[in-house]
């Protein structure tokens, strides 16, 4: 069949509900976010229309630094923590029995599409006093008495990680299962030693996956809004749960709309580079 | 090396299960406590999100929203999928992108830009907008799925109808619906589960009104635990994981992962 350009009015036709969809229901709205990121903000969780830049301003608050600072910086940490386990894994899983695969695949989406609140709720649970992890030490020896390890700064990394980990298989997982398997092979008939053949030929050709890769599980990571809250202290808040706090609960809308357009720039910015790292030819 | 690679792959598989088996260990406790090991033995807390109205209405709610959402969801990509695979006309990416927008970005930034659409039209609280928020949000899924499946389907088939004299309602019913149909019940799956376990666009498009079950887990964690949090979590992780494994059985779930990042 000759793909053809559209002729007639009617050859538009199935594009018109899509297209109506995603303008009335996404375009919209963001642009009324943007637009309520100006407005002035009225006593009682009200707003009203007006061009102030009043809501940025408030960015260069050094609270505002401070949360922004350390949003990132838990971002880049669980990011690191999913590739560095997550490449090796995705390797040997890409090298798996189909059978096995399927298996690990189904297992990782069903954790990938678990609630935020359920991981929440079962990261609590295993880190209590009375039914966690440390019951376990006390059992081995380990420890004298069980204790909670919430709220923590290592409580929510943990969390984020585990919540982060299945996706970031699933990004790797194509590229690796691309990857020649000459490669490596070749490398071992040379003599290197598996680990030696992973790290002298598997990472240095996938160089740029793993960039981009690390650059997506960051994006994942920022929009993380519920696992800081239910298992950490208010200093390990992230932008993610400062804006539902200010839209929901001070009923600052304005505010909540400008932090959540500059997160929006942040991570454009950063799908970018992704992009760009991906499309880089791999270095054989 | 073999040792080596079944320890990684277990250490890797007890991280992932670890909370897991906890949750599952509590929701079977007698009395209401989160003790683990369990103390006793029921299954109650299971019969409770049934039973008991709260949780079986979030559960309906729940149930409801990923069913429409998905559907609607669809019933955006589908045409979309078909057009962009169908027509030479390149600005109709621009759809494609708004399409896939809303999954790349961070979930709250959704969430709050149709909260304050729904704010703003007067409509917000209404359960029909969390439908629509939810289908928007996931029409991500269904899209990047077809538009997978439209590419495995041979131009030639199609040529073949429209030289027999088909129009393209015809050849849509006749020849690309049968071939495409594997893919569809992938994307709409895809987009339930996700749907059923969300949590920030339905909190801030109708978690004022209406409560979902993870916004009924979350208002519930407020003021303390209970193991019924523990069996719904459970009940869920097993409702994904029969969902994949149907699609793994009867679709190439290898191949759809494959290329469903590629498309990012």
């Amino acid at each position: 069949m000759r793909r053809e350009p559209p002729q007639r009015l009617g050859d538009y036709g199935p594009l018109f509900f899509p297209a109506g969809m995603l303008t009335v229901f996404f375009v919209v709205p963001f642009a009324t976010m943007i637009a309520v990121s100006f407005f002035q903000r009225e006593q009682g969780g009200f707003y009203q229309p007006a061009f102030v830049l009043d809501n940025y301003a408030r960015f260069l608050s050094l609270f505002f630094g401070r949360v922004l600072g350390f949003s990132l910086m838990l971002a880049i940490a669980v990011a690191i923590a999913c590739v560095v386990i997550g490449i090796p894994f995705t390797y040997l899983l890409s090298r798996s029995k189909r059978k096995i695969q399927i298996l690990w695949l189904v297992a990782l989406l069903s954790i990938l599409s678990l609630s935020e609140v359920m991981i929440g709720f079962a990261w609590s649970t295993l880190f209590s006093r009375t039914a966690g992890l440390t019951n376990l030490f006390v059992w081995l020896g380990l420890m004298t008495q069980p204790q909670a390890l919430t709220p923590s700064f290592g409580a929510v990394m943990t969390a984020m990680t585990y919540q982060a980990f299945p996706y970031t298989v699933l990004v790797l997982y194509p590229a690796l299962v691309r990857l020649d398997p000459t490669l490596t092979e070749a490398a071992r008939t040379l003599g290197a030693s598996p680990v030696k053949a992973f790290f002298t030929v598997v990472v240095p050709a996938l160089r740029n996956t793993i960039l981009a890769t690390l650059i997506m599980v960051f994006i994942f990571a920022l929009g993380s809004y519920l696992l800081p809250q239910l298992l950490g202290r208010p200093q390990h808040w992230t932008l993610s749960v400062l804006i539902t706090d200010q839209a929901i609960y001070q009923s600052n809308m304005p505010f909540a709309a400008a932090m959540a357009v500059f997160l929006v720039l942040v991570t454009l910015a950063l799908v970018g580079l992704a992009l760009y790292a991906g499309r880089q030819k791999e270095a054989a | 090396m073999t040792a080596l690679r079944r320890l990684f792959f277990f250490v890797v598989g007890l991280f992932l299960a670890l909370p897991l088996i906890v949750v599952a260990g509590v929701s079977i406790n007698e009395k209401q406590t989160l003790a683990f090991p369990p103390q006793g033995f029921s299954l109650s807390w299971y019969g409770e999100i049934f039973t008991n109205s709260e949780w079986r209405n979030a559960l309906i709610a729940s149930v409801t929203l990923a069913a429409l959402s998905a559907a609607l969801a669809l019933l955006v990509a589908l045409p979309l999928a078909w057009f962009l695979w169908r027509r030479v006309a390149p600005w109709a990416n621009i759809f494609r992108l708004l399409g896939v927008a809303p999954f790349t970005l961070p979930p709250v930034i959704t969430a709050l830009g149709l909260l304050t659409f729904w704010a703003t039209t007067g409509f917000y609280g209404q359960p029909w907008t969390a439908v629509i928020s939810h289908a928007i949000f996931f029409v991500t899924l269904p899209l990047v799925t077809l538009s997978l499946g439209f590419t495995a389907i041979d131009r030639s088939l199609v040529e073949a109808a429209a030289t027999m004299g088909a129009d393209d309602r015809t050849i849509f019913r006749t020849v690309v619906m049968p071939l495409i149909l594997p893919y569809v019940v992938s994307g709409y799956a895809f987009a339930f589960v996700l749907s059923l376990n969300e949590y920030i666009v339905a909190y801030m498009t109708v978690g004022f009104t209406m409560e979902t079950l993870p916004i009924k887990i979350f208002n519930a964690l407020r003021y303390g635990y209970t193991p019924t949090m523990a069996s719904v979590t459970v009940l869920f992780l097993a409702i994904a994981a029969v969902v994949f494994g149907l699609v793994a059985r009867f679709g190439d779930l290898p191949k759809l992962l494959g290329a469903m990042a590629e498309d990012k």
